[in-house]
């Protein structure tokens, strides 16, 4: 907790996830087509435009205080589909990582259960997404 | 080319879950006189793809691998994992493209000679989309009574940058299939994320993305959907169980040993497909 206070006082959100992503959440057109076509979004607290739009705003708890980037699987569905080329699976990563770089997990192996049954590819690739 | 045949990068997950398709891949590529043949030493690609822009730490392992390729006189690597393609894929056009990205990895690098960037990845379809005419030759007998759902997930089609086929309507898989003879439906759902790594975490949201895709291929008739990504096979076999469907999930490479007559094992299907192979006529 002291840990995500810390980093919503600390941070330039803006400047970090443009540098991290190499993309501008400025350039968002509030169109609504990636929120449209993920597969994803009715488990998200947050749009994925709404993410951009509090991120140009400035509006830090409401992009770190949720659940949209963890939810987000980096299935490149929006990016491929963003009329203004926005890359938004790298800007969903750029948030992630933020948190991740303070220190912040989202997964702990030892709450994993099953991971026997579970095939390589996936333990790898979740705890590269959700761990620092 | 140094080795006679095409080498081939595996991953982890062939090695133990994915087998099956490793297997069933080795036996097609052999008949089709394609051979493939494993790289002598290599290290995990990483899963997924580190996509910020400073982490550069992620991509030495992709890199390592693809210089260890480089190193056997090699200049292409073929993998069949769907997730596999898709990280070596964008790290390898990551160093194509960003030359001061190639410098700090070659420096990262440090004892290892350095990368000069010449290696190309390919994918399974990519060989098998040359070879049309061996599949149709080497079918024993066309598999016409089956009707099968096509399905893609994500890491062959995103980003454009990687993609082997169009990103919004593909082809490639269909048309592989229907040299088998199968039936095939139209599957809406074949470009949509089978839900991943949530598979770990978050198995309720993978529930919900299965639902919703094998439901999708079970209403317009399809007997079984088939792949070429462990991880989306896990996940569409695997989380059957929370819903009422049964439908196997095979591997493209499972299927056509299947329709060439080659012997496979099927070892890591939690939907066993015996009984609908045997009532198709497809296997004794
Ligand atoms: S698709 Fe692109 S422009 Fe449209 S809302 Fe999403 S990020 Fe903004
Ligand atoms: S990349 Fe993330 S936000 Fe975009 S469609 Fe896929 S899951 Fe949704």
């Amino acid at each position: 907790m002291m840990k995500i206070k810390k980093l919503m006082r600390d941070i330039e959100l803006l400047e970090k996830v443009e540098e991290l992503s190499e993309q501008s959440p400025n350039a968002c057109i509030q169109c609504g087509t990636c929120s449209a076509g993920c597969p994803f979004v009715d488990e998200m607290d947050v749009l994925p435009e709404r993410i951009f739009k509090y991120i140009v705003l400035d509006e830090v708890e409401k992009v770190l205080e949720n659940n949209t980037m963890w939810i987000c699987a980096a299935c490149y569905t929006c990016s491929v589909r963003c009329p203004r080329d926005i890359d938004i699976a790298r800007i969903m990563e750029g948030v992630r990582q933020i948190i991740l770089r303070a220190d912040i997990d989202n997964v702990d192996v030892d709450e994993v259960d099953n991971i026997e049954e579970l095939p390589q590819l996936a333990v790898v690739g979740c705890f590269r997404k959700e761990t620092g | 080319m140094m080795v006679e045949g095409h080498y081939y990068y595996p991953g982890c997950t062939m090695k133990e879950k994915g087998s099956d398709y490793e297997k069933s891949a080795m036996k097609v590529m052999e008949q089709l006189g394609e051979p493939l043949v494993e790289m002598e030493d290599w290290y995990c690609c990483g899963a997924v793809q580190s996509l910020s822009e400073d982490d550069i730490m992620h991509q030495i392992a992709p890199i390592r691998t693809l210089l260890m390729a480089q190193e056997a006189g090699e200049d292409e690597v073929v993998t069949l994992c769907d997730m596999c393609y898709n990280v070596l894929k964008q790290a390898s056009e990551r160093m194509k493209e960003k030359e001061d990205d190639l410098e700090t990895m070659n420096e990262f690098l440090d004892e290892d000679p350095d990368y000069e960037g010449g290696v190309e990845i390919y994918h399974l379809f990519h060989i098998l989309k040359e070879k049309k005419g061996e599949i149709e030759e080497n079918v024993e007998e066309p598999l016409e009574d089956l009707v099968v759902a096509p399905y893609y997930g994500c890491m062959l089609l995103r980003p454009d940058h990687v993609a082997i086929d169009n990103t919004e309507d593909p082809e490639i898989m269909e048309s592989f299939l229907k040299l088998l003879g199968v039936e095939l439906i139209e599957n809406e759902k074949r470009t949509e994320c089978c839900g991943s790594y949530h598979t770990v975490n978050r198995s309720d949201i993978v529930e919900k993305r299965v639902e919703d895709i094998v439901g999708y291929a079970a209403r317009e008739g399809a007997d079984m959907i088939v792949l070429s990504c462990p991880l989306c096979h896990f996940n569409l076999d695997y989380h059957q169980r929370a819903t009422e469907f049964e439908i196997p999930v095979l591997y493209i490479t499972e299927l056509m040993a299947l329709a060439f007559g080659l012997d496979i094992e099927m070892e890591h299907h939690s939907i066993d497909p015996t009984s609908l192979l045997e009532e198709k006529g497809i296997k004794e």
